[in-house]
């Protein structure tokens, strides 16, 4: 196994995602099959070779600073689980 | 024939002679959608109301003498493009109920365009799959054999294609996902250049590579959508300022002058044999109509691009995916007693399985003390992939290759095993990983089920890749096979 199960519960808190135990033991053997297969680009040798993070020839692309209306807030709260008073609202953050 | 199987350009001829009406063809396709919907599944949301009040509006506009070539033509659209006020679910429960505030660039473009929409189809869970079966709410069944998945994670677009239940379709690919299903289900798939369409309200899955294109019939269909939903638009900072050119214009029949490349590397280990020689014999027509081939291009990078692409597509995913949290839009769960436990509920119960494994790889691979070993050196091999690429683009205009390594899977054949599904996307991976145009146009058929040949081009040629399908494509009649539902 390339993959704890204590390593899959922390992975998914760093997602702030739950699993069901289930979930966790399933994970576990799929995660590390997968983690695997992955090493096989340990062969590749990329010394010297920079990294791709997108395949455009496109720089800091830059729109002109001219303000536009917005969407109107009620529709963009109008998908909101729960709102109140122009927010969205949450349980408590704070303890 | 039924009016349901005409293709755009037939039907729009029909349309602008006045011989046919939108409401009539519109009227013709919902018909058919009520009579295979049952057992093909292809949608998530079918907007008969809709359709018929835009096919109204269409009849007008073509009474007026403004009709475009796609005006009153009925279509689908895959269920991660945002049409405002109609539901886009992603094919997730996390987004059962969301209703998109804004239309997406190409829903724009295309209800500019007098668009029909027949419905939202059905795909995997935000795109992520290759047969369909990933979708929160149904899989959808391949019109050839109704035992086996249609492809994916586009499998409601090119399902709906092949059954006739639209005349085209919006599908979006972010390594394969409209070319495998297009294979499978037999008709014609086309991911552009990254960057050539806007991904603006195409609902984000790993964004260096996510394209949208279409699912036709044929391939002048292709280049009929291409020139409406093609070019820049501020809105996607990712969207080339280029021009577009009328695509209908490389619709031509001689190949001389054209060089293709066959990669060894394409014809993987477990292909099977009739898929290759499918391939064989569609290189060999093109070198009929004229075209140089070389047999013998290697891009030896191939074999790592899979995994490449499982470290980066995760990587992206889990960061877009982050967005639901339940407090904004979409499915939440409040039994928690604060909200970060709430948030926690919310991607448990709302994500599916895929989703899930794919949020954990992603995480895992961006987590401190990995980054270095997975996403960091992905990127480096993405760079050495799209160097063979530059290189053999420089010998060759075109390479072709097969699409799918198999003809349609049974329906959960591949659902244990994510590896194995993970597998079937191994020939159309490289191209996103690249940012390269490709299409899937039908060459074959295998104990009944269609095959699909793929050929790619240099960015932004889309026009070479469009000249050499169509070429292909009229020297055969693998396009006009339908399947019997």
């Amino acid at each position: 196994m390339a993959i704890t199960r204590e390593e899959v519960q922390h992975v998914a808190m760093l997602f702030r995602m739950s699993l069901s135990e289930e979930e966790i033991t399933r994970l576990q053997h799929q995660l590390s099959q997968i983690i695997d297969y992955f090493q096989v680009l340990q062969q590749v040798d990329t010394e010297g070779v920079p990294p791709t993070s997108h395949t455009l020839a496109l720089e800091n692309v830059m729109r002109d600073d001219e303000p536009r209306p917005s969407y109107p807030s009620e529709d963009i709260l109008a998908n909101a689980p729960l709102s109140e008073g122009g927010f969205f609202r949450v349980r408590a953050v704070l303890e | 024939m039924e009016l349901y199987d005409l293709t755009i350009h037939e039907a729009a001829a029909l349309l602008a002679r006045r011989e046919l009406s939108s409401r009539e063809l519109t009227r013709a396709v919902l018909d058919r959608i009520h009579q295979v919907e049952e057992r093909v599944e292809a949608f998530v949301t079918i907007t008969e109301e809709l359709a018929l009040k835009q096919a109204d509006d269409a009849d007008k506009r073509i009474a007026a003498g403004d009709a475009a070539p796609l005006t009153g033509i009925p279509a689908a659209i895959k269920d991660v493009i945002c049409t405002k006020g109609v539901p886009t679910t992603c094919g997730s429960r996390m987004l059962a109920n969301f209703l998109p505030p804004y239309q997406a660039h190409v829903t724009e473009r295309l209800l500019d365009a007098g668009l029909v929409m027949v419905g939202k189809a059905n795909m995997d869970e935000f795109a992520m799959g290759s047969s369909t079966e990933n979708s929160a709410f149904h899989p959808t069944h391949n019109p050839w054999d109704l035992e086996r998945v249609p492809g994916g994670s586009s499998g409601g677009s090119a399902a709906a294609v092949a059954a006739s239940e639209c005349i085209y379709a919006l599908g979006s690919d972010t390594g394969g996902s409209i070319r495998q299903p297009a294979a499978l289900c037999g008709v014609v798939g086309f991911k552009p250049t990254y960057g050539r369409i806007s991904r603006f309200g195409l609902v984000a899955f790993a964004s260096s590579l996510d394209q949208i294109g279409p699912l036709t019939k044929d391939v002048t269909d292709c280049a009929l959508v291409m020139n409406v939903i093609a070019g820049h638009d501020r809105r996607d900072s990712t969207s080339a300022p280029l021009d577009v050119p009328d695509y209908t214009q490389s619709l031509i029949t001689d190949l001389r002058g054209i060089r293709i490349g066959v990669p060894q590397e394409y014809f993987v280990e477990g292909m099977d044999g009739q898929v290759r020689a499918s391939i064989e014999a569609a290189v060999n027509k093109m070198a009929e109509l004229g075209a140089e081939v070389d047999w013998q291009v290697s891009l030896p990078s191939t074999g790592y691009a899979l995994a490449c692409y499982y470290i980066i597509a995760p990587s992206e995913a889990m960061a877009n995916l982050a967005r639901y949290d339940g407090v904004k839009y979409g499915y939440s769960d409040r039994r928690g007693d604060s909200m970060w436990r709430n948030m926690e509920l919310t991607r448990q119960h709302g994500f599916g399985d895929e989703v899930k494994r794919r949020i954990m790889l992603g995480t895992y691979a961006l987590s401190a003390g990995y980054y270095d070993a997975y996403y960091l050196k992905a990127q480096k091999v993405r760079t050495l992939i799209r160097r063979e690429f530059d290189a053999a683009f420089q010998r060759c205009d075109v390479l072709v290759t097969a699409v799918s390594p198999t003809p349609a899977f049974k329906l959960g054949e591949k659902v244990a095993d994510p590896l194995q599904m993970y597998l079937s996307d191994v020939c159309t991976i490289p191209m996103n990983i690249a940012g390269l145009p490709a299409i899937s146009v039908p060459c074959g058929l295998t104990e009944g089920l269609p095959v699909g040949v793929q050929i790619m081009a240099k960015p932004f040629d889309e026009t070479t890749i469009l000249r050499v399908a169509y070429a292909y494509e009229q020297a055969t009649d693998w396009h006009k096979a339908r399947p019997n539902l």
